[in-house]
């Protein structure tokens, strides 16, 4: 028994390790939010800019992208929500404004909120919204049903092999 | 009550023994009991596991819907995943770390002898907080053991319990994990340097290691689970701007690592077994050693080969798929090892033996299986059908569960004294080979075929292969009956083991007697 060394030091240094993964684990959100950040491949949007800087941008005439419109309710949820049209051709830098329709289908007041994702990925830090529903949370009264706009720009950055860019959004009930 | 009193006077004591009466178990610090209570908790498990398994597949036998519901088909395929994998191998390689690391490095007990009790006496609890699912409202979680949200968050009163008892198992496995490391690196006998180890132990240092780093991010992961269900947190709740996948991000960067934590010691194992009836020294030792390690740090950059499907970049794909495939070099550089290891050998078939030869060529069939996975756009094909359950039982059952047979057989005469029934230990491994092959490899032709994992019913073009794999289950499952009766007549009694036990066995623990003194090396051996 004489010949331990003190173990009192190793043993805080052992515990040192899971204590710091824990606090890692954690850790990943943020990365996992920046990692997709930088590299656009969670079909997050561009973000929020002001109608001003929208105006700003030259309209590209000469080239025309398609866009899709998707719409889906989380779960089945008690709603009714679909795109007012289900595509339309865009030119880059010119700003245009699309419309979303909902209903709530429950006799209750009810609250949502829209989740988007773009795709193709490369080409979703470059759609820009000046307005969204999707900003906020839409409260709804008992079997309510509106058009919900939002108002967007796509710059003209957007890589040259990109003609068909899907702008989904899901609604969640809160 | 009547084998504990026979195990107790077969102690040799020379100094002092145990304590006497039931209470030994619960206050033990000894590194021997304790290790003796992890086994057969395990083997314990082993059963209940089994038995989940068994459900699962009754109800396969045919197509449609004979015995059981969907949802508690569910339970049990969830179920039996968590109890094989936390109750059942995690703790056996556990013990057999306790029991034998001390003896193979010359050391008195455990580096933490009251943290060790500890390890031990959280696992019953979590246990029976686990177990206890099944028969709380909503029933036990159903969402598969990977607890992917959204739909792990639809378990009922279960859902708190599964994420304690994850959190406890946690704890359990680090204290143990931290214990080991604290051993090995303080308590080496003199003369005993890190590459003079038994590969056992090695492995065991290298999975200590992935355990505390892997556990706390599990940890993590299942606390987001809870906050998001309970406390409005939204982690992986898209409407709140979390998301989902990530959780199968945070999630895969433990779970693979867990893996090779349940295998690593299998590999430590075979390479005591196969040196010791092949009656040569294990070929390139320090190559075992880098392999390890090596496997080690690339589980942590594969943890995405999980989820090809999810929607990621082809340059993330690439790299994934690349990574994965690294791992294949430096386990074959081990099985190439076991194979060399036993060319030219003065070899015999003693039942650890045949255990390890079969661990050998059944978990490179899983190896393999694993390479084609790894291919990514092959696993589009592949993902969440039955080959993948091929895959892992492969690796898992004739691979980590064999290995552990094969330990118990190769020490159990070390440890209470007394010799096996060799006959019955050959019968028993015969017919675990073989029904473990009927039962499984079956799965990889329906996994190709399209049928899916998880699934209570199928179409009927799978009906032939699942009957034939649900044959080999039943087969498989009441043969393992035969290893409980073995173990349970060796401890009783038997033939005196001499203390070398095999022939060919070399290192520490083979100085000892047979069984060891209750405390063993108090005076530590020096090794030249």
């Amino acid at each position: 028994m004489d010949t331990r060394k003190p173990m009192g030091p190793l043993v805080l240094k052992l515990f040192l390790v899971p204590i710091l993964m824990f606090g890692f684990g954690y850790l990943m959100v943020p990365l996992y939010d920046v990692f997709c950040d930088l590299t656009g491949i969670n079909g997050k949007t561009g973000d929020a800019i002001s109608t001003a800087q929208a105006q700003q941008m030259e309209a590209e005439t000469t080239r025309e992208l398609k866009l899709e419109f998707v719409a889906s309710v989380n779960q089945d949820g008690p709603w009714e929500f679909r795109p007012s049209h289900t595509s339309m051709v865009i030119h880059p830098g010119q700003t245009y404004t699309a419309t979303y329709y909902a209903r709530n289908l429950r006799d209750i007041p009810a609250t949502t909120q829209a989740i988007p994702s773009v795709s193709p990925a490369k080409a979703a830090p470059h759609l820009n919204k000046t307005e969204c529903f999707c900003f906020t949370e839409q409260k709804f009264k008992a079997n309510e049903m509106r058009e919900m706009p939002v108002t967007f720009v796509v710059d003209s950055n957007i890589p040259e092999d990109v003609d068909t860019l899907t702008l989904s959004y899901t609604l969640f009930t809160k | 009550m009547n084998a504990q009193a026979v195990q107790h006077a077969d102690h040799d004591h020379h100094d002092h023994g145990p304590a006497k009466g039931w209470m030994r178990w619960l206050t033990t610090t000894n590194h021997k009991d304790i290790g003796t209570l992890y086994l057969w908790f395990s083997l314990l498990m082993f059963f209940v596991g089994g038995t989940m398994a068994l459900v699962i597949r009754a109800e396969l036998f045919q197509p449609g819907l004979q015995l059981v519901q969907p949802e508690f088909f569910n339970q049990m395929t969830t179920m039996h995943a968590l109890v094989m994998i936390f109750l059942a191998v995690m703790p056996a390689f556990v013990g057999l770390a306790n029991w034998m690391i001390p003896l193979m490095i010359g050391a008195p007990d455990m580096a933490l002898p009251r943290m060790n009790n500890w390890s031990f006496w959280i696992l019953p609890f979590a246990s029976t907080m686990l177990i206890s699912t099944l028969f709380v409202d909503g029933g036990a979680p159903a969402g598969g053991w990977t607890m992917y949200p959204p739909l792990v968050l639809q378990t009922g009163a279960a859902f708190p319990m599964l994420i304690f008892s994850v959190h406890l198992l946690g704890i359990s496995s680090i204290m143990g994990s931290i214990n080991i490391i604290a051993t090995i690196m303080n308590l080496r006998a003199p003369g005993m340097t890190y590459m003079k180890m038994p590969l056992f132990v090695w492995t065991w240092f290298i999975t200590a290691y992935l355990l505390i780093a892997t556990m706390p991010v599990l940890a993590g992961a299942v606390t987001m689970l809870l906050t998001d269900k309970y406390f409005g947190t939204s982690f992986f709740n898209a409407a709140g701007g979390g998301d989902p996948v990530m959780f199968q991000h945070i999630f895969w960067f433990f779970g693979h690592p867990e893996v090779y934590i349940l295998i690593l010691p299998a590999f430590g194992i075979v390479s005591q077994i196969i040196p010791t009836f092949a009656r040569k020294p294990l070929f390139g030792y320090s190559s075992m050693v880098y392999a390890t390690a090596s496997i080690a740090f690339l589980s942590f950059i594969v943890w995405a080969h999980h989820m090809f499907t999810v929607g990621m970049p082809v340059a993330a794909e690439v790299f994934f798929m690349m990574a994965t495939m690294l791992i294949a070099v430096p386990t074959g550089v081990k099985v190439f090892n076991w194979v060399s290891t036993m060319w030219k050998g003065a070899m015999t078939f003693e039942t650890p033996m045949l255990f390890a030869i079969g661990f050998v060529v059944m978990f490179s069939i899983g190896g393999f299986s694993g390479l084609m996975l790894a291919i990514a756009p092959a696993d589009f094909q592949y993902h969440d059908t039955y080959f993948v359950v091929a895959h892992f039982h492969y690796v898992l059952v004739p691979g980590a569960v064999f290995a552990i047979m094969a330990s118990v057989y190769y020490w159990l005469p070390k440890w209470c004294g007394h010799m096996y029934d060799e006959k019955l230990g050959q019968i028993h491994f015969w017919l675990s080979a073989i029904f473990v092959n009927v039962l499984f490899f079956p799965q990889h032709f329906i996994g190709l075929a399209g049928m899916p994992r998880r699934i209570p019913d199928y179409a009927v073009q799978f009906a032939d292969f699942n009957m034939i794999s649900s044959i080999g289950a039943f087969g498989f499952g009441f043969s393992q009956l035969m290893f409980a009766y073995i173990v349970i007549k060796a401890v009783r009694g038997g033939k005196q083991a001499t203390d070398q036990v095999w022939e060919g066995a070399q290192g520490l623990e083979w100085t000892l007697s047979s069984p060891p003194p209750y405390h063993s090396f108090s005076v530590q051996p020096h090794i030249k």
